[in-house]
C-alpha cells in the first residue's frame, strides 16, 4: 500500500547494490547454533568462491564454535529463502545465481550445538 | 490612575475556559484549511473539535507553578547526591551500565518526543488537543533535560556517557529507538498520537519507566529515582492524554475506526520490539533485580493492558494480533538481546558480562521452562572460556531486520531454536524482516522502510568512518575507524565490565570510603 501522505512518497532504496563498491550483501545464518545470535552479513565481490566463503569467510565467523570444525560441508545442506538449495563448491557466488541481500541458511545434520541445546 | 481589578478570582471552570479555549480564533487572512494543512491527510475525521474534554483542566499558569516546584526539589536532590558522591552508594558498578543505556537510548527519545508533541499541538485545529499537546512538549524536553542533568554526575566518574546526542544518530543499537521515534515524526499528527501518546505512552510506558526507576531504588541510585518521580506525575498526564486522543477519534467517526485499529496494531509492535532492550536491563544489567521482564509484562501488560483493551472494545478495537506471540516471546526476549550485546560488546558503549552462578540460579526460577533448557549452556560455555582467556566477541556484523533495526535475533514463535526469518521483495530489491509483526508494517508501507538508515549496510557502504579514512590502505581495521566514528574509545567504553576502567575505579573509591587504606 501506499504511504498516506501529503505529497507524494517516493525515496530510492537505501541500499541498492551499486552503493557497495562492487560488492553484493549476502546473508548466512548456521541453523541449530544460536550461539551467534542473528545470521551474518558479508560484503562479497560476485567473484567470491563458494569454497573460499566456506573455508575461509564463514570458518572465520564461526570458528569460535567448537562444533565448527566437526561440519563435514559434503554432508550440509543449504536453504535459500527458505528452499533447498544446491551449491556447486567451485563455482563463484556469482555464478551461483546469488543476488544482492540473498539469505542462506547452512544446515549441518547431527550437530546441535553446546550440550545439544541448539547454542 | 490605576485600573480598578476586579476582586473576584475566577474560579477553576472560568479560568480554564478563558485560558485554554477562550484562547482560540478563526483566522481570516488565510482559510483554516491553509493554516492546518496537516489536519485532514491521513483520513482522520472530526466534526466538532470542542467535544474534546480536558480531564487535567490544566492551564498554562499553574502548569508553571507546578513544574517550578518540583524542579527546585529534584535539583536539591541532585545536588545532595552530587555532593556526597552518591554514586558510590550503588550496588554495583555494573548497575551504571543500565544509566548509560537509559542516557544513550532514552533521553534523546525525550527531546524528540518534545519536537514531536509541539509539532502535532501546531498541527491539530483544535484548542483542547493543542494546549495539551504543548505541555507534553514542555514536559518532554525537562524530561530530558532532567535525565541529562541527573546523568551527567556518573559521567564526572565513570565511561560511556560522554557523547549521548553524537551516538543517537549513529550507534548500531542506538539506530533502533532512533528510528522508532523517526517513524512516528515522519507520520501525520493523528498518527503520531495514537503512536507516541497513546501506545508508548499508555500502553507501555510502565514497561519502561517502572523497570528502570524501580530498578535505581533497589540499586541504591537516589538521584535516577528522583528524576523519576519529578516524571510520573506528568506521566500520568500523558497517559490520559493518549487515551482521550484515541476515544476522541473514535467518538468522531466511525471511519476512524480502521485506520486507528491499524495504527495501534502498528505502533504495538513497534514499541515492544524497542522494549527487547528494558527486558535485557532487567533480567541481566540490575544486580538486585527488582522482577523479570516476563513478570512485568504479565502485570504491565497483560492485566492493565487486558483491561484496556477491554474498555476499549465497545468502540470496537481489538487486541492487536501480534500479542499472542509476546506470550511466548516473553520467556525469551531478555535471554536472546544479552546474548546479542555481550557477543558485539566490542562496539557497544557500555560494559557487559555473564551472570554468576547466583544470577542464573535466579533466572532458572523466574523462567522455568525456558532458561535452563534454551539459555543456560550457552552462557556457562562462554563464561567458562572467559575464565581460560577466550571471551567470546563476535568478529563479523549481524543480519539486521528492516523495520525493527534489532539484529536478526529473535526465534520463530513455534521454536526458540529457529532464527525467524522473513522476507518481501519490493520493486525488484529484497527486504528482510524478524517477525511476522516486523513484515506486516513492511508489506503496508515499503516505501517508508526502503530508506532505512540499516547501520550495519552503511558500514559496508562506506558511510561510517571518519572524514578522510582511506578503506583501501593495507592493515585497514574497519571496527577500529567505525569506533572511531562512533566516538567510542576502544578498551575504555566498550568491552566486558571484568577488568574494565569502571570496576577498578568504583572499587577504589568505595574502598577509601569504607577502609582506611
Amino acid at each position: 500500500m501506499a504511504v498516506t501522505a501529503m505529497k507524494d512518497y517516493k525515496f530510492s532504496p537505501a541500499d541498492t547494490q551499486d552503493k557497495f563498491h562492487g560488492g553484493q550483501l549476502l546473508y548466512v545464518g548456521w541453523d541449530d547454533h544460536l550461539m551467534f545470535c542473528a545470521p551474518f552479513a558479508y560484503c562479497l565481490p560476485p567473484t567470491t568462491l563458494f569454497s573460499d566463503l566456506c573455508e575461509k569467510i564463514l570458518a572465520n565467523s564461526f570458528g569460535y564454535h567448537p562444533d565448527w570444525k566437526k561440519v563435514d560441508f559434503t554432508a550440509a545442506s543449504w536453504l535459500k529463502s527458505g528452499k533447498p538449495w544446491q551449491p556447486d563448491m567451485t563455482k563463484s557466488i556469482g555464478e551461483l545465481g546469488l543476488k544482492h541481500k540473498d539469505v542462506l541458511r547452512l544446515k549441518t545434520p547431527g550437530l546441535k550445538g553446546i550440550d545439544g541445546t541448539c547454542s | 490612575m490605576d485600573m480598578q481589578a476586579s476582586k473576584k478570582k475566577l474560579g477553576l471552570k472560568e479560568k480554564y475556559a478563558h485560558m485554554t479555549r477562550g484562547l482560540d480564533w478563526e483566522t481570516s487572512y488565510q482559510p483554516m484549511d491553509k493554516v492546518f494543512p496537516q489536519a485532514t491527510f491521513e483520513g482522520i475525521k472530526i466534526h466538532d473539535w470542542d467535544k474534546w474534554e480536558d480531564p487535567f483542566r490544566l492551564t498554562m499558569d499553574a502548569y508553571w507553578k507546578y513544574q517550578a516546584e518540583k524542579e527546585r526539589k529534584l535539583y536539591a536532590v541532585l545536588d545532595a547526591f552530587a555532593q556526597n558522591n552518591g554514586h558510590l552508594g550503588v550496588t554495583d558498578a555494573r548497575y551504571i551500565n543500565a544509566l548509560k543505556l537509559f542516557l544513550t537510548g532514552i533521553s534523546p527519545l525525550e527531546y524528540v518526543a518534545h519536537r514531536g508533541f509541539a509539532a502535532a499541538g501546531r498541527n491539530f485545529p483544535g484548542v483542547g488537543p493543542r494546549v495539551a499537546c504543548l505541555m507534553q512538549s514542555l514536559d518532554e524536553i525537562r524530561h530530558a533535560q532532567t535525565q541529562i542533568h541527573a546523568l551527567s554526575n556518573y559521567n564526572k566518574h565513570y565511561d560511556g556517557f560522554h557523547d549521548f546526542k553524537y551516538m543517537i544518530e549513529r550507534v548500531w543499537y542506538l539506530s533502533v529507538p532512533k528510528s522508532f521515534f523517526d517513524d512516528a515524526f515522519s507520520a501525520g499528527p493523528f498518527e503520531w498520537m495514537i503512536a507516541i501518546g497513546f501506545s508508548f505512552e499508555y500502553v507501555l510506558t510502565n514497561l519502561l519507566f517502572v523497570p528502570f526507576m524501580s530498578g535505581a531504588a533497589y540499586n541504591g541510585d537516589m538521584a535516577t529515582v528522583t528524576f523519576g518521580f519529578s516524571a510520573q506525575s506528568d506521566e500520568a498526564r500523558h497517559m490520559t492524554l493518549g487515551l482521550e486522543c484515541i476515544k476522541f477519534m473514535l467518538e468522531q467517526d466511525p471511519d476512524n475506526l480502521p485506520i486507528v485499529q491499524k495504527w495501534i496494531d502498528k505502533w504495538a509492535w513497534r514499541g515492544i520490539r524497542v522494549l527487547s532492550l528494558v527486558g535485557m536491563m532487567m533480567d541481566y544489567m540490575l544486580p538486585k533485580r527488582v522482577m523479570s521482564w516476563k513478570e512485568a509484562w504479565e502485570i504491565y501488560f497483560e492485566q492493565n493492558g487486558g483491561a484496556l483493551f477491554g474498555d476499549l472494545a465497545r468502540y470496537g478495537i481489538k487486541v492487536p494480533e501480534c500479542l499472542a506471540q509476546c506470550s511466548i516471546d516473553k520467556e525469551h526476549i531478555s535471554h536472546q538481546a544479552w546474548a546479542t550485546f555481550y557477543q558485539y560488546g566490542g562496539a557497544a558503549a557500555f560494559h557487559t558480562w555473564m551472570p554468576t552462578d547466583d544470577e542464573m540460579d535466579w533466572l532458572s526460577a523466574k523462567y522455568p521452562n525456558t532458561f535452563d533448557k534454551y539459555y543456560r549452556a550457552r552462557f556457562t560455555y562462554w563464561r567458562d572460556e572467559a575464565e581460560k582467556g577466550n571471551r567470546f566477541y563476535s568478529n563479523t556484523l549481524p543480519m539486521l531486520c528492516q523495520v525493527c533495526q534489532i539484529p536478526m535475533l529473535f526465534t520463530e514463535p513455534g521454536d526458540p531454536t529457529q532464527i525467524c526469518y522473513r522476507e518481501s521483495d519490493y520493486e525488484g530489491e529484497k527486504y528482510h524482516t524478524c517477525s511476522d509483526g516486523c513484515k506486516h508494517i513492511f508489506d503496508d508501507e515499503p516505501q517508508k522502510y526502503v530508506q532505512a538508515w540499516l547501520p550495519v549496510h552503511q558500514i559496508y557502504q562506506g558511510n561510517c568512518f571518519p572524514e578522510g579514512t582511506d578503506p583501501t590502505v593495507e592493515g585497514f581495521n574497519p571496527l577500529a575507524k567505525v569506533l572511531e566514528w562512533y566516538h567510542l574509545e576502544h578498551g575504555k567504553d566498550n568491552l566486558d565490565f571484568e577488568g574494565s576502567r569502571d570496576q577498578k575505579n568504583f572499587d577504589t573509591w568505595r574502598g577509601m570510603a569504607t577502609k582506611n587504606t
